[in-house]
């Protein structure tokens, strides 16, 4: 069974990965913004496309704080 | 600690009318002012330094002293005492909301004389370079001289001063602004000083706290570094707690967008903020203030014969020390550069240098330092919400770690690309390349590498000596922890520069590859 990565993959510094993900939804409104989110979120299960991988990757996000 | 000041003179050349012809004058007697006077006396350049006040400014500001700075201020004597009396913080914690989110051990880095950083109140800091400045015979800090104009020709500049004896003329071949971020100097020269004002407004609070008063367990001998992401006692916004010496500390309250800027100076209100995050009254208010974070740089570094250095040729938010520490390293990268060029052994390419080098380290300080003030003040409602997420996460899994961002620690800026620099001809398994900061180790009869550094050039031999022109030889084990740090073997060579930057490196020493080296990092065409 493939494990979910939780080491840091951003294929650059983390910093310089997560401003290119703020600017890349820069000048959408709040709604807007989320469908991008959506649509972004589907994109990237599709592309993993490893359903253990992503059902690692859905219970840990759905873990309550 | 008694502030030292610099009290107004009238000089001889105000009172005879007869401007005497100086080779420096740098305009603003901060950190970055008084380091480059420091640095270009022991060079033996007479400076004479301006300042428009007579004494240190209020209040701490700067607190975090890198170990570059370290280093910078350790050749002109400084540095020393700046890292002794200066706090040292291992443990860091991030807060989100209630909980910690996660805490960080910043471990000492072993076999380097400075430490990663020290923590210092600025004034502190300056009184000593003041101290040093006055009893350096090649200098002249002069108090309460106002630059109000400035001409050039083609072979000195003219500046025009207000002193409270009225207006006179000086003259020098070279002009250094270190004049701050509202520069006149720069005013003066008509450069744009453009980038990104962040709106939300930030209340810097310095407090004492009460002997045995130890907040939320916070032990004052063992001082750690509290950052809070949307805290209970401040909902919504961001906390920051760094530890000064002499028992003060440093909280930043983020504020944000709509603060109403003249309430929040009100002391009682400030203190009421404070007591409900350390969650005891037991504290007394220092010093407070309330800042608008920019991150901007001015177009040009270098107009003829004046130079920009310092918070007067950029500014960065406070979130990573990168505000006085890059300023000290501007002053670092001129003053051999200008004390060469007056001796006739620089090109005006070691000037146009500088300005290359040092907007390139500008570009990289505002880029994280922007990075950092964006983590910490979302603009929009995704951004908040993303940073939640990795806020979330990053109390389980290490790769949302890496996306917490409250400022990181300032390195000197890598110059891949220096003009300086000769390329390497030879496969290099590590160590620093050509254009990178030279690493400190401890040398076998005692003392630092890092000690070596800074009065001219210094060839590194591994192995065995070798014989050179125009450098000082140090000679280094062919193998062990200067010859791993510096990815040499028994046989290499390393060229580093006066502000401690590799300017070339062989594995075989080649005296015709050392001189022409030499000559390209003095800016003298090949």
């Amino acid at each position: 069974m493939n494990k979910l990565n939780l080491t840091p993959n951003f294929g650059c510094e983390a910093d310089a990965f997560y401003a290119e993900l703020i600017a890349a939804q820069a000048g959408l409104s709040d709604e807007q913004a989320a469908d991008w989110l959506a649509r972004l979120t589907l994109i990237l299960c599709n592309h993993i496309g490893d359903r253990e991988v992503l059902r690692q990757a859905f219970a840990l996000a759905r873990e309550s704080e | 600690m008694d502030l030292p000041r610099y009290p107004y003179h009238q000089s001889l050349e105000q009172r005879s009318g007869q401007p005497q012809r100086r080779p420096v004058v740098i305009v603003g007697a901060g950190p970055v002012g008084l380091t480059l006077a420091l640095d270009l006396a022991r060079r033996d350049v007479p400076v004479v330094v301006i300042d428009d006040s007579d004494r240190i400014g209020e209040g701490s500001r700067a607190v975090c002293w890198a170990k570059k700075t370290l280093e910078v201020f350790d050749r002109l004597g400084v540095g020393e005492a700046v890292a002794r009396e200066g706090v040292r913080w291992q443990r860091g914690r991030v807060f989100h909301g209630e909980r910690e989110a996660y805490a960080f051990d910043l471990l000492p880095e072993s076999h380097h004389k400075m430490p990663a950083m020290v923590n210092l109140q600025q004034d502190q800091v300056e009184a000593r370079l003041v101290r040093a400045v006055q009893l350096e015979q090649r200098i002249e800090l002069r108090g309460k001289h106002e630059l109000i104009g400035l001409e050039q020709d083609e072979e000195g500049v003219t500046l025009n001063v207000r002193t409270p004896d009225g207006l006179f003329d000086m003259r020098s071949d070279w002009v250094v602004a270190c004049d701050g971020a509202r520069s006149p100097t720069r005013t003066l020269l008509g450069l744009s000083f453009a980038g990104q004002v962040f709106e939300d407004r930030f209340l810097i609070a310095d407090v004492r706290l009460a002997p045995g008063v130890r907040p939320r367990g916070l032990d004052p001998a063992k001082p750690e570094r509290w950052f809070w992401f949307d805290p209970p006692f401040h909902r919504g916004q961001s906390v920051l707690l760094h530890a000064q010496a002499d028992g003060l500390w440093r909280i930043d309250f983020q504020l944000g967008r709509d603060a109403n800027v003249e309430a929040e100076r009100d002391a009682e209100r400030i203190k009421a903020r404070v007591a409900a995050m350390l969650g005891t009254d037991g504290f007394e208010l220092a010093w407070s203030s309330i800042y608008q974070f920019c991150c901007r740089r001015a177009e040009r570094f270098r107009v003829g014969r004046v130079l920009l250095a310092g918070d007067a040729a950029h500014q960065v938010s406070p979130f990573g020390a990168r505000g006085a520490n890059s300023g000290v390293q501007d002053a670092d990268n001129l003053g051999w550069k200008l004390a060469a060029v007056l001796r006739g052994e620089g090109g005006d390419g070691l000037l146009e240098s500088y300005e290359f080098e040092r907007l390139e380290a500008a570009d990289d300080n505002i880029g994280h330092s922007t990075r950092a003030t964006d983590f910490i003040s979302p603009k929009t409602a995704l951004s908040q919400r993303l940073r939640k997420a990795a806020l979330d996460l990053a109390a389980r899994t290490d790769f949302a770690k890496a996306l917490v961002n409250s400022g990181r620690l300032s390195m000197p800026t890598e110059h891949v690309d220096s003009p300086l620099s000769t390329l390497d001809a030879e496969a290099w398994t590590g160590g620093p390349a050509p254009g990178c900061p030279a690493l400190d180790a401890p040398l076998e009869a005692g003392g630092w590498l890092s000690e070596r550094f800074g009065r001219g050039f210094v060839l590194l031999a591994f192995g065995w000596p070798v014989e050179a022109d125009g450098v000082q030889l140090v000679l280094l084990p062919g193998e062990g922890l200067a010859a791993t740090r510096y990815g040499a073997r028994p046989g290499s060579v390393v060229l580093i520069r006066p502000d401690a930057i590799v300017a070339a490196r062989w594995h075989r020493f080649d005296a015709d590859a050392v001189a022409s080296a030499l000559a390209r990092a003095h800016g003298r065409s090949q």
